[in-house]
């Protein structure tokens, strides 16, 4: 028997799909902006703060780097509820990837922060800069330039990686598909089209985090 | 209704970490084998060999991991052909790894001197004997550290063929929450069996990371 691939069936529920790939867009946008700042702040600790505080961060980012995502989202929306706290599956959805990203982001802008020399921390305290613009103007500003490019390709990991909030009915891409498919069931064709706009979506925003470099980096 | 102890329920997720295990080592093995090939076809340095090996690349490396296997646990079925979730999850997961170790041991190739290239080119070595003999014994030095690494992202993503009905690790703890109703208690365990199978290799990465800074 040969199967013909019909992609037309799809165009209905173009609605749909439009939707899930705007929540996918916000999604992502949220938790790296987030993210990057917790990941700015643990980095931070973990290299300027007091030793407690650098153990903390040790933790978290060791216990989030060595478990799946979707075993983080299900403990964050199965698992905190019985604990006490109640999150939507948006939220939820927000919350994991925020924390994921900024793990990961913790540990990249680290590598940056480490690669500042000291004599340069020196230079700025002699200039008689507080603790705070040495750490804003001398050592993250060189931190971000050095390690932009490792951060951008873990945005762009992050971003597909959410196709998992799917599973706590989180309105993203891969849901609408999942929702397209159970009415209509042209699985392969729908999930096909998803996995499309996930790939225009990767090259679109590799593209525009280049750019956004290119802008931000100009003046070396 | 049968009572689950906690041991119960962490004996049960130990059986099934086997499978996550065996998934695991499946992926890393074939995506080794399939990414080894790649290699050789990515720098090769014909053009009508590395186009469709970008191509490939691109497309794994660009889709969400979930997307692809989906497209395989619905699409093979579209040939007539019955998939069972673990074949779907082993495929998909093999030609996934196999884009990532790829673009890893590219580097790691690139990374030797072009010298290397042009002295065993200019004794009449052919491309492959160039790699297997001279290139490759050196770039795998390199190499190890980060494939290592890698090997964590294998064992993560073993995770997400839960969702395609394969069950292991995850979909026993999804199973044993389902009967017990004590998410908090099953998903940290679940979470803290990856972290024991995940943590060592990290570790292991980075020590072999640090050591090949220093011989430097």
């Amino acid at each position: 028997m040969t199967y013909h691939l019909q992609f037309g069936e799809l165009l209905p529920y173009w609605r749909v799909l439009v939707d899930g790939l705007v929540f996918t867009i916000v999604l992502t946008v949220v938790s790296t902006v987030a993210g990057v700042a917790l990941g700015t702040a643990g980095a931070s600790a973990r290299t300027f703060g007091p030793k407690w505080l650098g153990g903390v961060v040790v933790v978290y980012v060791e216990l989030i780097r060595n478990t799946p995502f979707i075993v983080q989202l299900f403990f964050i929306f199965f698992g905190l509820p019985a604990a006490g706290v109640k999150l939507s599956e948006t939220t939820a959805a927000f919350l994991a990837m925020t924390i994921n990203l900024g793990a990961y982001s913790t540990e990249i802008i680290r590598a940056g922060i480490e690669a500042v020399p000291k004599g340069h921390i020196e230079a700025g305290v002699s200039l008689a800069m507080s603790k705070w613009e040495v750490l804003r103007y001398v050592v993250l500003k060189q931190a971000f330039r050095k390690i932009y490019p490792a951060l951008s390709s873990q945005i762009i990991i992050v971003m597909l990686g959410s196709a998992v909030v799917s599973q706590i009915s989180a309105p993203d891409l891969t849901y609408a598909a999942n929702l397209v498919q159970s009415r209509n069931f042209r699985a392969f064709e729908v999930y096909f089209l998803a996995t499309l706009l996930y790939l225009v979506l990767a090259v679109i925003v590799r593209a525009l985090l280049r750019t956004l470099g290119r802008v931000l980096f100009k003046a070396a | 209704m049968v009572d689950f102890s906690v041991w119960d329920i962490f004996s049960n997720l130990l059986i099934a970490t086997e499978w996550t295990i065996l998934l695991s080592l499946i992926a890393f093995v074939c995506g080794g084998v399939v990414g080894l090939i790649l290699l050789f076809l990515r720098t090769s340095q014909v053009p009508w060999l590395v186009a469709p090996t970008k191509l490939y690349i691109e497309f794994f490396q660009g889709t969400p991991l979930l997307m692809q296997l989906f497209l395989f646990f619905f699409g093979v079925a579209l040939f007539g052909i019955e998939v069972s979730p673990l074949t779907a999850a082993a495929l998909a997961l093999t030609l996934w790894t196999s884009a990532f170790l790829t673009e890893i041991w590219r580097g790691c190739v690139e990374s030797v001197p072009r010298g290397q290239w042009e002295a065993s080119g200019s004794l009449a070595l052919s491309y492959v004997e160039q790699m297997r003999y001279v290139i490759l014994p050196q770039a795998a030095r390199i190499a190890v550290a980060p494939t290592v690494g890698f090997s964590v992202q294998v064992i993560k993503g073993t995770a997400l063929a839960s969702i395609i009905g394969f069950v292991e690790l995850t979909k026993a703890g999804t199973m044993l929450n389902n009967v017990t109703f004590r998410p908090f208690l099953v998903y940290s365990l679940v979470a803290l069996i990856y972290f024991c199978l995940c943590f060592p290799l990290s570790f292991f990465a980075k020590r072999l990371e640090g050591r090949l800074n220093v011989a430097r």
